[in-house]
């Protein structure tokens, strides 16, 4: 496609749709700093709904375990997300590949309602006969939350894959490596930009997630999406609003992270 | 040796995902056969085994529930029918902007695709939270409004289905302007040129050329907006009203209001069949990205 300037239509629409997209992260962050118990009315500059916020012991016990699963979550779906890439990308066909590509892409879609009750219906029947897991709790909602993980991280790296030259695995091959060291010494540094993303991505995915958690979950494992959204079902709370300020944060930070990782990675192809 | 590295390979995420993913569905649709029952779990065994008689008992009764109850049918239609305007608004919202990203050079379209990225890897359920007090009766606009002399009474715009609408846009933006960006960067210019040498107007060539070709890109993103958003649980039961009937929110109420399993069960088995056409499609996408 032709590049170069923007034409003012062009300008008009980014500027209207980046409106839209930030105008209510902005006037949540404006209102987390309000004196004000009312949410939408402005009565001065305070930080006291930080102080609340780091005060409240379930928000602070539902961010750990929420960050302990998401980790632990984010690390397992970056090793069978790559696994499912090569899969995919590398090795050719094999019986029940089609079906292999359908079970890593369906969950991309898929309601969350639908996976929560179905995982959950698992976890019981599991627990049923099995005898495992016995009970539900941070375990089951980590697996869950590694299941459709998986299908995002696999989406990031195979698109890395595929536009990697396969012949440089090759040489390294032909010069005698075994396959495993082809892997180690060869394609994973080159792929390890998108291995940092697609954790990212699913670190935050799993941070993110309600609707699935709040059906694997058992007593005793309240997660932080799950903690706000009981305080959020009884009315709007400033508190919320400081919360929101520090995920948006430590988003941002995230993102131009892993914005610099792919400018390098860019940069260094450009001279290549 | 080499043949049992490549099977390990192969093996461990798929018997993951046949375990956590495939497994699971068919738990679904065992226990929506199943009647409810009082007990731990709230459901009957569809196969039982007494003084050496083998008893099979497939209960359609629920299925049969979801017909005669006129609330199930109303939620899908009424599910099925938002998450369409919604996909369509979300289409004509998304397609400009991802236009304009991909007119714009290189390092400038970078920081832009990461703008709009930006908001989806905040939390889903604090950015529906902040509608909340934008549209509420005493919130921002109202407020503006009535501030200003505009308006005497707040505009009920909360618990709407104007606001549902508003939420799906919103939430799901970002994922209908990646896959129709990643289709239009790949544009070849030289066919533009061609369509304007043989005479066709920008316009002409934009129907005709760019937006045929970006086919691919627009089936992606209007089944990653419309297939979730079917499903969607959050958003009307923080936007939308009593009167605003979506799936999601009947599926979580029987689940967790209820107890209802088998009928949840059902409820889910209904949503996927009826969501079985777009999940293909898209696959068929997917998978021609994915292999290629």
């Amino acid at each position: 496609m032709q590049t170069g300037k923007l034409s003012n239509w062009s300008k008009w629409f980014l500027s209207l749709g980046f409106f839209f997209l930030y105008a209510p992260i902005v006037i949540l962050v404006i209102f987390s700093f309000n004196k004000s118990e009312l949410v939408t009315v402005w009565a001065g500059f305070s930080f006291k709904w930080y102080g609340e916020l780091f005060r409240d012991p379930q928000m602070l016990g539902a961010a750990w375990i929420s960050l302990k699963i998401a980790v632990l979550a984010a690390s397992a779906a970056v090793v069978l997300g790559t696994m499912a890439s090569i899969v995919m990308v590398r090795m050719g066909a094999f019986k029940g590949k089609t079906a292999f590509t359908s079970m890593i892409t369906a969950p991309l879609v898929m309601p969350e309602v639908i996976t929560g009750l179905s995982l959950l219906l698992l976890f019981v029947a599991m627990g049923q006969t099995l005898g495992w897991p016995g009970q539900r709790g941070m375990l089951t909602i980590w697996i869950a939350h590694v299941t459709f993980c998986t299908a995002f991280v696999a989406v990031v790296i195979s698109s890395r894959l595929q536009e990697l030259d396969e012949s440089i695995e090759e040489a390294a091959q032909d010069l005698g490596a075994p396959p495993w060291k082809v892997f180690f010494l060869v394609t994973l540094p080159i792929i390890a930009p998108a291995l940092i993303s697609g954790w990212l991505l699913a670190f935050t995915l799993s941070l993110d997630d309600l609707v699935i958690a709040s059906f694997v979950s058992g007593p005793g494992a309240t997660t932080l999406p799950m903690q706000v959204f009981s305080s959020v079902r009884m009315g709007m709370s400033p508190q919320i609003n400081a919360l929101a300020t520090i995920i948006i944060g430590l988003a941002s930070v995230a993102v131009l992270i892993a914005w610099w990782f792919a400018r390098r990675e860019g940069m260094r192809s450009v001279k290549i | 040796m080499k043949k049992l590295g490549v099977r390990s390979v192969i093996a461990v995420p798929y018997i993951w995902l046949l375990m956590f993913f495939l497994v699971p569905f068919l738990i679904v649709f065992k226990i929506s056969f199943s009647e409810m029952q009082y007990s731990i779990p709230p459901y009957t065994d569809l196969v039982s085994w007494a003084d050496e008689v083998l008893t099979i008992n497939l209960n359609l009764g629920t299925y049969a529930y979801l017909i005669n109850d006129d609330l199930y049918i109303r939620a899908y239609m009424s599910s099925v029918r938002i998450a369409f305007f919604a996909t369509v608004c979300a289409l004509l919202v998304g397609y400009p902007i991802a236009y304009a990203i991909a007119r714009a050079d290189t390092a400038t379209r970078n920081a832009l695709l990461m703008l709009v990225m930006l908001p989806s890897w905040t939390s889903f359920l604090i950015r529906i939270y902040a509608w909340v007090g934008i549209l509420k009766n005493n919130g921002l606009i109202n407020n503006g409004l009535m501030g200003i002399g505009i308006i005497d009474e707040p505009i009920a715009m909360l618990n709407t289905e104007f606001a549902v609408y508003l939420g799906i846009v919103y939430a799901y933006l970002p994922f209908m302007v990646l896959p129709i960006y990643t289709n239009l960067v790949k544009l070849d210019n030289s066919l533009l040129e061609a369509s304007a040498d043989l005479g066709c107007s920008p316009f002409k060539t934009f129907m005709r050329v760019t937006l045929p070709l970006s086919k691919a890109g627009i089936i992606a993103g209007c089944m990653l907006v419309f297939i979730p958003s079917v499903g969607e649980f959050v958003i009307p039961e923080m936007l939308g009203g009593a009167e605003t009937l979506m799936i999601g929110k009947v599926l979580w109420q029987e689940f967790f209001n209820n107890r209802d399993w088998p009928v949840a069960s059902a409820v889910a088995i209904v949503m996927l069949l009826l969501l079985l056409v777009p999940i293909t499609f898209f696959h068929r996408y997917q998978a021609r990205e994915l292999e290629s």
